[in-house]
């Protein structure tokens, strides 16, 4: 299985990557966009396994800060 | 009665704990060269010992690149948990700008820290307000004395949640904030966007402090001042002070 | 692929003329294979082979009694006592930054980082000169931002202070944006590495990152003439940069020197392991033997050619004794990188690529390295290069000489740096004796007296007007600005950025700025100890202004006794010092407020620069000297203004002349210092200058500069107000706002 997993920052965290860019896009024409939001996206590969609680388990104590940022995952076949 | 054995058993000793990627750990080591009762040896990221050490520094750099997010793969070297066992226990530990990252992801100390609000590194000279001067790290100080110290960061930008920051307030956990020359912890002050302009923080025992900006980089008026010795001087007389 | 580029021969796509083939092929006594192609189109390219170069940069002084080891080397070395030395470089990453900004600067910080710990020096310090387009224009607001964060992101993450430097804007490099970066390390006598294999049977070990298809450039060609399916995937990549391996790269390669254990390092740049082998085989007098199967790859389905022109970043080549295997496969592992035995040494003088076992190439090391035909151009001198300077009336006189003030003070081009220099790590290593923003940067050498002083110059826009007069120039500000904070020049390291130089005006150009340079740096005793030169910078037939960059570098005797450009206190005497002329020709006050770049620079008088820049060193050194400031960018007014500004000091400035006020204010030449001085000090000052021409001009004090001359107030402006044009300019134009000036 292949996990996907998105890192956000937590609601209401402030976002100066996300706000940046939310200020940069009316300027060229899209108007109306809010809520802007920079996160990162990681993919790993479980070589078969299903390990859906594994890819909690590494969310919580590495691939995320529980303080600042929020995760969910999905798992896909290779 | 031989007196040199015991003015070398009265040296205060310090380790620096080099990261693959640290890059100020021969600033501060330097740094406490610069102290006659102090003697600095260097610590590899591996070790698990941290015998015969009265104070851990944890220096700035770019531990495993900053990659991930700053601190979060070096808290798990194998020396943060003897530098955990070795805090327990009452031992000093100081982490200075990549340093104060990595005691905050291994929660050491509280709080998080994000990229700077202007999203650009930022190196300059700031002015810093003493905010607890009783702590082993600023004793040297007065309360609510402003020194000058530089920081060198990309991501300094200190957060914490509501109850967070009233418990650090009621425990006088914050030590140092970004003010301005006179002293004034104002917005334009701020140069990360820090909460509360905080700019260092300890824990509720007081022997695990963390800060961005850089004292050791200020430990010599030939390179831009000296504000930054009360630290280690601090330190020094609080292992003084605790072993009479 | 296209018909009409498919129809050409293999060695034309690749750059190679029919000559340089038919000399390839008799070299080999056969046709050379695809691999060994690629292998002599990078080796015998200009940019590796100096073939437009050679023969002219012969001409350069190189020797002298600190130099340890001049160019052809990784780094020059300069002794600088007490069994300490500096190595140093300068380069060029112009064409990869102007593709991509970001990662363009930082692999060019990478590549010369490497070049300065290959020879054994731990690096203290990068400056890094950039030259852009005009800042109106959206693109080169980016590329600015892209190439400073770059630079940031890769020097700071190594722990290097970026403590110099320059940035001008031309619309002359609107297509070429020039990223020059310069580093400089400290190693001790003993510690000198060589970039030499030798040895039969030692070990050739590839250390750091493994190898993808990075930069593989022109000769991509080759993998699109093979594959046309996969083409896409085959196309060259752009390079990233990897400080961290970087870093502990770094750190194991002095680990490494420390403990005896490199018979030779080099680091893999331009041309990758090609270039990186055939140099070190050529060095050592040997031949080395290399086997691709064991290059550790990060493709997969990489052809032997793209491995050995792969331009991937953060790898070394080091040469081993066979018994310090182990040694080095543990320093590496304790800094977790990979360290492969890719090849030996051998006595054979050639370079022979195996794959698992099969030769695929055999070359002598000598034809690759020193035997890349050189070419001598026809020169041409272009028609704006003119004998005569342009009339002093030939503009109208600016009604209000307190807004020209303010408006050059705002110019892109003199404004404060500091949105630049704060995003750099400026003060890690804890040895900067001075804050940027000043003449030149001084670093303390810890646990010594003395110090070094580094600064770059270029002046592209003098250059163009007349490249030999302001080649010559530049060398003079250089060494100008490294006595100004009280350092004796020693030696300079140069990047060479020029148009396409099979072109006359080009090559005239070239021709004519290297003289310039060797005269300066004879004159002024500052051998060059290597570089680099960029030719073909130039898009749609039209060439960036002639750029030779100098780094220059200097001993300070006592760091203590250092000076800067700021006015100090109230009440000192502020003196001219020199004879230069001022002109507008070339001047920034000609290009900004009339438009125009024409005319003939004034040259620069090379013995009474020499006595000057004495004077003002042994004025420092002696405590004569409160400040010293070059006049240049910007003439009298500006220089003023900057020392006003920097020390939150106004003047009163009375000038004996009756020339044209704009001109006296804003005119340029190279030549002219102002310094002030304790009223107390100003006889012995005087006295010291034994008749070179220095004559004070006015005192420092108050709120305001106020300049006059022949009894008319010619400025008058509050210092707040100076200030604020300068100092915000730079970044309110990068936000995309007017620059405030005047306001």
């Amino acid at each position: 299985m292949k996990a996907k997993v998105y890192i956000t920052p937590k609601k209401g965290i402030l976002d100066p990557q996300g706000a940046a860019i939310e200020h940069a896009l009316p300027a060229l024409g899209f108007g109306g966009v809010a809520n802007v939001r920079v996160g990162k996206y990681i993919e790993l590969d479980l070589s078969g396994r299903d390990g859906s609680d594994e890819v909690d388990k590494m969310c919580k104590k590495l691939l995320a800060n529980p303080i600042i940022e929020d995760f969910k995952f999905e798992l896909v076949p290779d | 009665m031989s007196t040199l054995p015991q003015t070398e058993t009265r040296t205060v000793r310090f380790g620096v704990v080099i990261f693959p990627g640290s890059n100020c750990d021969a600033d501060s080591h330097d740094a406490v060269g610069t102290f006659a009762a102090a003697a600095a040896r260097y610590l590899w990221h591996k070790d698990t010992g941290l015998d015969g050490l009265d104070c851990v520094i944890l220096p700035g750099g770019f531990s495993y690149g900053d990659y991930l997010r700053s601190g979060a793969i070096a808290r798990f070297s194998p020396i943060m948990e003897a530098v955990t066992r070795f805090a327990a226990d009452g031992g000093l530990v100081i982490g200075i700008c990549n340093g104060f990252q990595i005691l905050l992801e291994s929660g050491l100390l509280p709080g998080a820290i994000h990229r700077n609000q202007a999203l650009k590194f930022v190196c300059r000279l700031v002015s810093l307000r003493v905010e607890n001067a009783t702590t082993p790290f600023t004793n040297k100080y007065n309360q609510g004395q402003v020194i000058r110290v530089p920081i060198a960061h990309m991501e300094g930008n200190y957060f914490i949640d509501a109850p967070g920051l009233a418990s650090l307030e009621q425990h006088k956990q914050i030590v140092v904030r970004y003010c301005d020359e006179s002293g004034s912890a104002t917005k334009e002050a701020n140069p990360n966007g820090s909460l509360a302009n905080i700019a260092g923080v300890c824990n509720r025992e007081g022997n695990v402090f963390g800060l961005m900006p850089h004292p050791e980089r200020v430990c010599d008026p030939v390179v831009g001042g000296a504000d930054g010795r009360g630290v280690f001087a601090s330190i020094i007389n609080s292992i003084t002070q605790a072993r009479t | 692929m296209t018909n009409k580029a498919g129809s050409k021969p293999a060695y034309e796509l690749l750059g190679l003329r029919a000559s340089e083939y038919d000399d390839i092929c008799s070299r080999l006594g056969r046709e050379p294979s695809y691999v060994e192609l690629a292998i002599f189109s990078l080796m015998w390219s200009e940019h590796c082979g100096y073939k437009h170069s050679r023969p002219l940069l012969k001409g350069l002084p190189v020797g002298g009694d600190c130099i340890l080891q001049g160019p052809g080397e990784n780094a020059g070395i300069i002794d600088i006592g007490d069994d300490f030395a500096i190595a140093m470089k300068i380069e060029s990453h112009n064409h990869p930054s102007a593709i991509e900004p970001f990662q363009g600067a930082a692999t060019g910080i990478g590549g010369i980082v490497r070049d300065i710990f290959a020879v054994g020096a731990r690096p203290i310090a990068c400056l890094d000169p950039l030259h852009f387009g005009s800042l109106a224009k959206a693109r080169q607001r980016f590329l600015l931002e892209g190439v400073v964060a770059g630079v940031a992101a890769y020097g700071n993450c190594m722990g290097i202070p970026t403590i110099g430097g320059e940035i001008h804007f031309e619309d002359s490099y609107e297509d070429n944006c020039l990223v020059n970066v310069m580093c400089v390390g400290l190693v001790r006598h003993g510690g000198i590495l060589k970039a030499s294999a030798s040895g039969e049977g030692n070990l050739i070990f590839l250390i750091g990152s493994a190898t993808g298809r990075d930069g593989i450039g022109g000769a991509s060609v080759l993998a699109s003439a093979e594959f046309d399916e996969t083409a896409e995937e085959k196309r060259p990549t752009v390079q990233v940069g990897d400080p961290f391996t970087e870093k502990k790269l770094l750190e194991a390669c002095l680990e490494m020197r420390d403990r005896g254990l490199l018979v030779g390092l080099q680091d893999l740049g331009a041309g990758g392991l090609s270039s990186s082998a055939s140099e070190m085989a050529s060095k050592g007098g040997a031949g080395i033997d290399l086997d691709i199967s064991r290059v550790p790859l990060r493709e997969k389905g990489m052809e032997p050619f793209e491995i050995m022109i792969s331009e991937s970043q953060e790898r070394m080549l080091a040469c081993v004794e066979p018994h310090n295997e182990d040694s080095v496969n543990e320093v590496c592992a304790r800094w977790d990188l990979d360290a492969t035995v890719v090849g030996q040494a051998t006595a054979s003088g050639r370079l022979r690529i195996f794959n698992a076992g099969e030769l695929i190439g055999d070359m002598p090391v000598a034809a690759l390295v020193d035997e890349a035909p050189t070419y001598v151009v026809e020169p041409l001198r272009p028609s704006h290069e003119v004998d005569e300077p342009l009339g002093e009336d030939r503009y109208p006189q600016p009604a209000d000489l307190n807004q020209t003030l303010l408006t050059l003070l705002a110019s892109p081009n003199i404004c404060s740096r500091r949105w630049v220099w704060q995003q750099y790590d400026h003060m890690v290593q804890t040895n900067n004796a001075l804050w940027p923003g000043g003449e030149a940067a001084v670093l303390r050498i810890k646990g010594q007296k003395r110090g070094v002083a580094f600064t770059t110059d270029g002046n592209g826009r003098r250059c163009y007007l007349d490249p030999r007069r302001g080649a010559r120039a530049v060398v003079a500000e250089a060494a100008r600005n490294l006595a100004c904070v009280g350092a004796r020049p020693l030696a300079i390291t140069n990047c060479l950025n020029f148009g396409n130089p099979e072109k006359g005006g080009i090559y005239h150009q070239f021709k004519e700025a290297v003289a310039g340079m060797r005269e300066a740096c004879q004159a002024l005793g500052t051998p060059v100890t290597g570089g680099n030169v960029s030719f073909y910078n130039e898009s749609f037939g039209k060439a960036i202004y002639p750029n030779p960059v100098i780094g220059m570098m200097g001993l300070v005797e006592d760091v203590s006794r250092i000076q800067t450009h700021a006015f100090k206190d109230e009440g000192d005497a502020v003196l001219l010092l020199g004879g230069a002329r001022p002109a507008v020709d070339g001047s920034e006050y000609q290009l900004r407020i009339h438009g125009e770049v024409a005319g003939r620079i004034p040259d620069v008088d090379l013995e009474l620069e020499k006595k000057v820049q004495s004077l003002v060193r042994e004025a420092i050194i002696k405590g004569l000297a409160k400040s010293a400031h070059d006049v240049s960018d910007g003439g009298l007014a500006c220089c003023l203004a900057e020392s006003a500004i920097a020390g939150g000091i106004g003047a009163a400035i009375e000038l004996d002349s009756s020339r044209r006020p704009d001109i006296l204010l804003f005119g340029e030449a190279p030549g002219l210092i102002v310094i002030t001085t304790a009223a107390a000090s100003l006889e012995p000052l005087l006295e010291l200058a034994d008749g070179l021409p220095l004559k004070q001009i006015g005192r420092t004090g108050g709120g305001r500069l106020s300049i006059n001359a022949g009894g008319a107030a010619l400025v008058d402006v509050p210092l707040a107000q100076i200030k604020r044009a300068w100092e915000a300019s730079l970044e309110a134009i990068v936000a995309g706002n007017d620059a405030p000036a005047g306001s």
